[in-house]
């Protein structure tokens, strides 16, 4: 028999009886991290990973519905065993585990293969059936090794200071900007925007230890800003707060930053290829690493990437979501996050 | 090619212009005199023809990655840069290769006659010695577009600063005739080839768009006011019975038109002279459309040359028998220009046109009526005003006829190269004919950066095929196309051609039966 199905409102478990990271309101659904595309409103029900709990609850409301688990903790729901396996996404991100009656089914969620010291690293499982995500699915992409980003962001900012230049970094609240956050640790003060600042405070509160930040009041000194570090949001680009901060050198951190046309952005003045979602050798790696005899490929380059993988003698299936590519967060998208 | 490397990655990792100048500088204190030579050379343009075929490269890559070429063409697409593809593509490289950029050209240079095989293996033997970054410039070293968000303007005011020589004796200097291997850079930069070189241009005068009212302007009698064109603004020299034209991207672009170095050597004298080069056919003004068949060919042949006959309009004079007019006022230019003009017998060499009008408001009626003969609109020009060098407020300002409008849908999406190569930047839109749709125009600019990146989500949603760059979407997103002019044309197969159409607005509120129909479109023809 069939254990997962793909419906209109999300991949659905048929025995089980609830949905993953579903797009539209559901009874039960499983979340595999807290991404707005992931982690949508409006459910009765919510199951996720310890760290993400706190993240979910501070963008959807302090009063949803949510248990959560550790990391291959077994929950049994409807006969079907879900357990939660470590993606490496962001903090708290998840690939669910689903078995029933011998039958194992991994859905990938958002994953990078390469450890960022700030998430549980990604842990390949083995299953049946894979559903896995391609957002970077072309052999153009080749991210830098965690040592070699680190040297590229510090030297950027110490030669901005060097140019008495203030460094201001755009990222998305959930994951980018922490990952920056680690990234530049130790080369001066880090100011970060209210919306990174209050998700920072709501993953801190579930135990986990992050680098120190100060918050960046509206009403900050010039003085006090000149030469430092600023974390933001992408969808600041542009804004007042932004024009207010002395002699900024902008930089957007982005897996589609890899590709120089994409790093000539408007009104940027750097782009670095930090990306939370895997490589195309990281993607090939995971596919394998499972020995799945089926692989369904979602958002991102899955045509290609089934294409790829079924011309390898792996069977691959597209499967269309409307998962969204959370690697260059637009403005539409910031807006909706609570500031 | 570290150091050079390192100025590009410099200039690439900050979009302000002085910063970009100091990595310049930086450069050039540094590095060896052939390397700065070369550099200069590559940002003007000035480089050696292509060693290798590109078609090569692909082949070598797709051996060394064991990728197929499906998939070769699909990152392609993405990329939007075939040097920069192979770049990405290729496994980190086994050892490092370090010498200077002009030892890297000079090979390459020398690697033109060499047979394939000698090619691969030492094309081979460089990727595996190269980071990405290095790699990608070998890549362009060998060919394609090098633009790295230099301009010459940047590159002449680092070299300004760098030797306090004045910007536009530079700039005269890197335009004119030398090749890296005939000069030495402190001679480049003093210009010791230019004295002799009669092709030296002045730099363009460029005007404003008006904006301001025209009684602001003060007395209509004070105005000078001709016609403006969209073609290519030339600047044509004849110095010692030789002719040049130079466009005003700084290009030299005389063998492109061989009628006008005819017609323009006929006249007697020396002479630099600043007009149009515009497609004309039976005295009528073709679009810029038309033109463009003319530019950049290896050869003008003479069939093109009946097909697409071009002509010049002469707006202004610079330079008589050795005098620089630049500082004489336009009125006393002009009357310098219709003297050298009256020995003219060519009939593609045409003055232009000065308006005579009485009041602003005639003018304004003018203006509108300048698109029924493919005319941009009317420059404005103080009559007492000197031909400044590059853009001054306040003399010259253009006023363009308000651009015409219609509603299409969006039927292909394309993904954009360089800038936004992951998002879907062009577009091609249709209008209704009868029950089907029928292209009228592609369009790439108008839409901000949310706009694409909903556009683009929507495409990835909505599109028909899965692979390569162009996607067929469902006609449903409506959008407002403003261009400049129309006509009928043969070429394309909605009987129309739009001239400089883009994006003005999304029209969310309007779905495809709201959209235009080709008879109201070719309505416009008949209205302008
Ligand atoms: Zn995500
Ligand atoms: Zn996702």
């Amino acid at each position: 028999m069939k254990l997962i199905k793909f419906t209109k409102k999300g991949i659905y478990c048929i025995p089980g009886k609830f949905y993953l990271d579903p797009w539209y309101p559901v009874d039960y659904a499983i979340i595999s991290h807290g991404h707005a595309d992931h982690s949508r409103a409006g459910n009765k029900h919510y199951l996720c990973h310890n760290d993400s709990k706190a993240i979910i609850k501070h963008r959807l409301g302090q009063d949803i519905f949510i248990e959560s688990l550790r990391y291959n903790e077994p929950r049994n729901i409807n006969g079907v065993q879900v357990s939660f396996f470590p993606a490496g996404h962001v903090i708290g991100s998840a690939q669910i585990r689903l078995e029933y009656k011998g039958f194992v089914v991994v859905f990938s969620g958002d994953y990078k293969t390469q450890p960022d010291f700030i998430s549980t690293p990604f842990e390949p499982v083995k299953c049946h059936e894979f559903i896995t995500e391609s957002t970077f699915g072309l052999p153009i992409y080749k991210w830098k090794e965690e040592a070699a980003l680190q040297t590229q962001l510090q030297n950027w900012v110490l030669q901005n200071q060097q140019n008495n230049r203030t460094s201001v970094f755009l990222g998305y609240s959930l994951g980018k900007a922490q990952r920056i956050m680690k990234l530049i640790e130790g080369v001066d003060d880090i100011f970060v925007h209210t919306a990174i600042h209050n998700l920072n405070y709501a993953i801190s509160g579930s135990g986990i230890e992050l680098p120190e930040t100060t918050l960046l009041n509206y009403d900050f000194k010039k003085a006090d800003l000149q030469n430092k570090i600023v974390i933001m949001p992408p969808g600041l680009l542009g804004s007042r707060l932004l024009k207010k901060i002395p002699n900024a050198s902008t930089a957007i951190c982005s897996g589609w930053m890899h590709i120089r046309g994409n790093r000539r952005w408007k009104g940027v003045d750097a782009g670095f290829a930090v990306s939370d979602h895997a490589d195309w050798d990281g993607l090939l790696e995971a596919v394998k690493a499972t020995e799945a005899e089926k692989v369904y490929v979602t958002h991102g380059s899955q045509a290609v990437f089934s294409k790829y993988l079924n011309e390898i003698g792996i069977e691959a299936h597209e499967l269309k979501t409307e998962f969204g590519d959370d690697e260059l967060a637009s403005e539409v998208e910031i807006k909706t996050e609570k500031a | 090619m570290k150091d050079f490397s390192n100025l590009i990655s410099a200039i690439e990792i900050t979009n302000k212009t002085n910063a970009k100048i100091d990595a310049l500088v930086n450069y050039f204190r540094t590095a060896p005199d052939k390397d700065k030579l070369w550099l200069i050379a590559l940002f003007t343009g000035k480089r050696p023809s292509r060693p290798v075929k590109s078609n090569l490269m692909k082949t070598w890559v797709m051996e060394i990655t064991q990728l197929p070429e499906w998939l070769f063409l699909e990152s392609y697409a993405s990329v939007g840069d075939l040097g920069e593809t192979i770049a990405l593509l290729l496994p980190n490289p086994e050892y490092k290769i370090e010498k200077p950029l002009h030892i890297w050209i000079d090979e390459l240079i020398n690697l033109k006659q060499k047979t394939d095989e000698e090619k691969k293996i030492y094309v081979l033997e460089a990727w595996n010695g190269l980071e990405a970054q290095e790699r990608l410039i070998f890549n362009k070293l060998i060919g394609g577009s090098f633009r790295i968000g230099v301009s010459k303007k940047t590159l002449v005011n680092s070299l300004a600063k760098l030797s306090g020589i004045d910007a536009n004796q530079l700039m005269h200097s890197i335009i004119g005739n030398w090749t890296p291997n005939s000069i030495s850079f402190d001679d480049l930069l003093n210009g010791e080839h230019i004295n002799y070189d009669n092709s030296k241009p002045y730099p363009f005068c460029l005007a404003y768009s008006l904006e301001k009212d025209l009684e602001d302007l003060g007395k209509t009698n004070e105005w000078q006011v001709e016609y403006k064109w969209d073609g290519i603004r030339g600047q044509i020299i004849k110095r010692k019975e030789e002719v040049f034209i130079w466009s005003r991207g700084e290009e030299l672009v005389t063998e492109q038109f061989p009628e006008l170095v005819e017609a323009v050597g006929q006249l007697e004298g020396n002479f630099v002279i600043d007009g149009e080069i515009l497609a004309i056919k039976d005295s009528a003004v073709l679009l810029f459309n038309d033109l463009q068949k003319r530019l950049n060919r290896k050869n003008v042949t003479k069939k093109l040359m009946e097909e697409v006959p071009v002509g010049l309009y002469i707006y202004d004079i610079l330079e008589w028998n050795e005098v620089d007019l630049r500082t004489f006022s336009m009125e006393e230019r002009r009357v310098k220009l219709e003297e050298l003009f009256k020995q003219n017998t060519s009939d593609i060499l045409k003055l232009s046109e000065v308006i005579n009008f009485k009041n602003w408001d005639e003018l304004d009626a003018l203006r509108n009526i300048a698109r029924s003969f493919n005319s941009e609109g009317l420059m404005l020009k103080k009559k007492d005003s000197i031909y400044h060098v590059g853009r001054k407020k306040g003399d010259w300002w253009k006023w363009k006829v308000d651009p015409l409008t219609i509603d299409a849908v969006m039927i292909y999406a394309q993904k954009g190269s360089g800038r936004r190569s992951s998002k879907y930047t062009d577009y091609t839109f249709a209008v209704k004919n009868e029950d089907k749709l029928v292209t009228v125009a592609k369009a790439y600019l108008g839409l901000t950066d949310v706009e694409i990146t909903e556009i683009s989500r929507w495409v990835n949603k909505n599109a028909i095929e899965k692979f390569g760059p162009v996607r067929t979407v469902k006609p449903e997103l409506v959008f407002e196309i403003a261009f400049e002019g129309i006509a009928y044309s043969k070429r394309h197969k909605s009987g129309v051609a739009l001239r400089f159409p883009r994006m003005k607005r999304w029209r969310k509120d309007k779905t495809v039966k709201d959209i235009d129909t080709i008879e109201s479109v070719k309505a416009l023809i008949d209205a302008n």
